[in-house]
């Protein structure tokens, strides 16, 4: 597990200062700031999507969601004039409510995670498209709207959520603190709770850890309520972080960065493996693989392909790391 | 095998270790042309070690292994397959949706510039088939025809590869009288023809019948020999034990206090159609014994929620109680170790500790935090009590002997302190000393008070453990046999649904 984290530790390590070296520039602080705060906002959803990985299934819909909170959000603040901190509570409560059906469907109606979280992603887009008329919106009401009565308030969360905490010379993006909390949260809960170790059971064998006594349809709807809970709040920071959200697009292809930042952070898509510290140490490498490409100048077509073959090579390093230690260890206990 | 003749095949001193067990410990085996050898010994002895080094599964780690007189090492079946080896599964491999000539040539197909020569297959097909005396057409859909049939149709495929020696691993397994009959003429039709046979089974009488010599493996080791007359059930027994039965099983019969668990007109879902009725008391070792397939694997899923009941009732310590779930299972005090250990009893790539403690967690949990303290203790006392070898806690699993695994599943179980312990096969894989300790324990937990109820294939084991032992046959209780009226007759004639006393 330690060995895990070091290797993709190194490779973030690598590239940081590989780019460092080529242009200077990455180095200043608006960029930094840039990084960190788009780092952290990739590593709450990949949080999320790592809890459902480990269970052995899959979340395809993150973008999706995140999309339509960042959209429901705008209109209870912005058309609606709602009171900012249950429009808050509304946006959480229908990313954990989509996650419960997910589970539900997962577990009771037996449909396979991949299908449903399929459905899942043209649903909540299409609803998000609907609900605005496909008109981009943002959470900061105008004098004209409803909303701008709270608009003090609205200014408070918008500080909350995209603000800056100054520290010296460098401004502290507050998603960072929020992705300090999650990931410890997340970290205690899948170390130190018997939910986490379940999780972990269950993504390993599930009809041994039912066998053991344990309601693995429950662990495995916590799962997939939390996944898409974390992208919910992902959802609010967008929506604060962006001003204008586009209903087709916000979130778009989000479930994919997710998806590969738990995998090259060391989770098994078979189940049962995964650390908290990989999975946001993975967001931030795919983050700056991006800001890397443009600061060395290479072209920003081939950004997909360099992040793909990222991903690949690491995941593959670490199949081969595994196999090593499995060997390793199987040659000591013989 | 003559005495002029020189083995067609040989091995000698022949030695495979794997992570945490050595599987053989230098065995020896020779077998002449057109000679069928019986292979016997209780599960764990090496048997199916041995088959897979020769068919070319795996390697062996040291010894020599010679086939017409030339050394051989195999890195793949097909290597196997050149010599002339093959290998029968235990589980068919044949593939349901081709046709019987496609699966014959599977991987060999007759092919004239990258496109299948149908015509060509089909005769060729044709003649293996008739080799093996199966009638069916050559278009016939493997998956379509019986069990004994794809037998047949793996054989017929085997010799189409001009095996020289086949191999053949627990045939009649799932074979129905019938059908084995039927394998058994094929079998003698191939000796005269000058194909040799190895055959592993489980079913001493078949092996008096087919064999013309029986070597015994026992803990990875040769046992023992058996020619001509000396070919007769106790001498098989002997050699596979080795030991008398009374003092591998050591048992007291204690007096039963109340009843434990009581099974009333409960029908499974596998078998909807017979109410099943039984009770275990208090102290008491209860055995079922039955043919596979007999229903005994669903009826401890069903006492235990995996699969719950469709009808009946299910009391226990005389309280009737809805079992849908293991949950509830578990919380009535019924614990099961289950027959695949590896899907059903453990998680095989977590430790020692996060395996022994897995049920025992939430009891000791605090609100949901983990209690380290209460695991690591949970953990030494399976350890300690059930004698695991493992380097410490933090072993994975997977990489334990198949007694130590069972051992770690007691282990849990016992945290949880049970009134009813259901055990289903829970020798299975497992090395005659870890066996022992089993057995042992099994009797110390009854004497203790705790009830027992297992379900054994091994006639040996239900003889040797059981107060008292029902009987299946296709899903119904056949019978119920008090200590005194257990023997492996009045056994074998309720599994195979005689329900006329002997």
């Amino acid at each position: 597990m330690k060995k895990n984290i070091l290797g993709i530790f190194l490779l973030l390590v690598a590239i940081f200062v590989i780019t460092a070296i080529i242009n200077p520039k990455f180095l200043n602080a608006y960029n930094m700031q840039n990084l960190v705060k788009w780092s952290s906002l990739y590593a709450v959803m990949s949080l999320g999507v790592a809890f459902v990985i480990i269970t052995g299934g899959i979340d395809l819909s993150i973008g999706s969601v995140v999309g339509l909170v960042a959209v429901v959000l705008s209109i209870c603040l912005k058309l609606e004039g709602m009171d900012p901190w249950i429009a808050i509570g509304l946006a959480l409560g229908l990313s954990l409510a989509i996650g419960f059906l997910h589970g539900i469907l997962i577990t009771k109606a037996k449909v396979q995670p991949f299908v449903v979280t399929l459905c899942g992603l043209l649903v909540y887009r299409s609803a998000g498209r609907w609900l605005t008329d496909n008109q981009s919106i943002g959470p900061m009401p105008l004098q004209e709207d409803p909303g701008f009565a709270n608009i003090e308030q609205i200014q408070g969360l918008d500080f909350l959520f995209s603000g800056k905490i100054a520290l010296g010379s460098f401004n502290l993006p507050t998603p960072a603190l929020f992705l300090l909390v999650l990931s410890v949260a997340a970290a205690v809960f899948l170390r130190r709770t018997i939910w986490g170790r379940y999780l972990f059971a269950l993504g390993n064998n599930e009809e041994g850890t039912r066998y053991s006594g344990i309601d693995t349809d429950r662990m495995k709807i916590i799962a997939y309520a939390l996944c898409s809970l974390f992208a919910g709040i992902a959802g609010i920071l967008f929506a604060f972080e962006l001003d204008s959200v586009q209903p087709a697009q916000t979130g778009e292809f989000y479930e994919l960065y997710a998806i590969a930042a738990a995998v090259l952070g060391g989770c098994s898509l078979r189940g049962g493996e995964g650390t908290v510290l990989g999975v946001v140490i993975a967001a931030a490498v795919i983050r700056l693989i991006y800001n890397s490409i443009n600061m060395v100048g290479i072209s920003t077509h081939l950004e997909f392909g360099i992040l793909g073959l990222v991903i690949l090579l690491g995941v593959m390093g670490d199949e081969i790391l595994k196999k090593a230690v499995a060997r390793k260890q199987a040659a000591l206990r013989s | 095998m003559g005495a002029g003749s020189s083995p067609y095949l040989e091995v000698k001193e022949l030695r495979k270790s794997f992570p945490g067990v050595l599987a053989l410990k230098g065995v020896s085996l020779s077998l002449a042309k057109g000679e069928v050898l019986a292979l016997i010994g209780e599960n764990g002895a090496g048997k199916s070690t041995l088959m897979k080094i020769l068919a070319g599964v795996q390697p062996a780690d040291e010894g020599v292994f010679r086939v017409n007189g030339e050394e051989v090492s195999f890195r793949c079946v097909n290597d196997a397959m050149d010599k002339g080896i093959a290998l029968i599964h235990q589980e068919l491999n044949l593939c349901g949706n081709l046709d019987l000539a496609a699966n014959v040539f599977l991987g060999r197909e007759s092919a004239r510039g990258g496109l299948i020569d149908e015509p060509t297959m089909r005769k060729e097909a044709r003649k293996y088939l008739d080799l093996v005396g199966l009638d069916l057409p050559v278009e016939t859909i493997a998956g379509s025809i019986p069990i004994g049939k794809q037998q047949l149709v793996e054989i017929a495929k085997a010799l189409s590869s001009d095996a020289r020696v086949l191999i053949m691993d627990e045939p009649t397994s799932s074979l129905s009288q019938k059908e084995t009959e039927t394998l058994f003429g094929v079998v003698k039709d191939l000796r005269e023809k000058g194909i040799s046979v190895i055959y592993i089974s489980h079913r001493l009488g078949e092996v008096i019948e087919l064999a013309d010599r029986v070597t015994v493996f026992r803990d990875g080791e040769n046992a023992g020999e058996l020619t001509g007359d000396e070919i007769n059930h106790q001498n098989m027994v002997k050699l596979m034990v080795g030991r008398e039965l009374s003092e591998f099983y050591e048992r007291k019969v204690h007096e039963p206090g109340p009843a434990v668990l009581k099974v009333d007109q409960v029908c499974t879902s596998a078998f909807p159609g017979s109410p099943l009725s039984l009770e275990v008391k208090s102290g008491e070792i209860v055995g079922i014994a039955g043919l596979v397939g007999a229903g005994r694997t669903e009826l401890l899923q069903t006492i235990f929620g995996v699969a719950p009941a469709i009808s009946g009732i299910l009391e226990i310590n005389g309280k009737a109680l809805t079992i849908d779930s293991p949950m509830t299972a578990i919380e009535a005090g019924i614990a099961l170790a289950p027959e695949d250990r590896k899907q059903h009893g453990l998680v095989l790539p977590m430790t020692v500790r996060e395996n022994c403690s897995l049920s025992s967690l939430k009891r000791d949990a605090a609100r949901g935090w983990l209690n380290e303290k209460a695991e690591e203790k949970v953990t030494d006392t399976a350890v300690e009590s059930m004698k695991i070898k493992t380097p410490d806690n933090e072993q994975i699993t997977r990489f334990l002997s198949g007694g130590n695994q069972q051992k770690i599943v007691l282990g849990k179980w016992l945290a949880m302190k049970p009134n009813l312990l259901m055990l289903d096969e829970p020798t299975r894989g497992i090395d005659v000393g870890a066996k022992r300790e089993i057995y042992k324990l099994i009797e110390k937990l009854a004497s203790e008070g705790m009830a027992i109820l297992f379900v054994s294939s091994e006639m040996e084991e239900v003889l040797g453990m059981s107060d008292r032992a029902y009987v299946m046959h296709e899903g119904k209780i056949a019978g119920e046999l008090s200590r005194g009226q257990l023997s492996e007759e009045a056994i074998m004639n309720l599994a195979t649904g005689n329900l006329q006393p002997i």
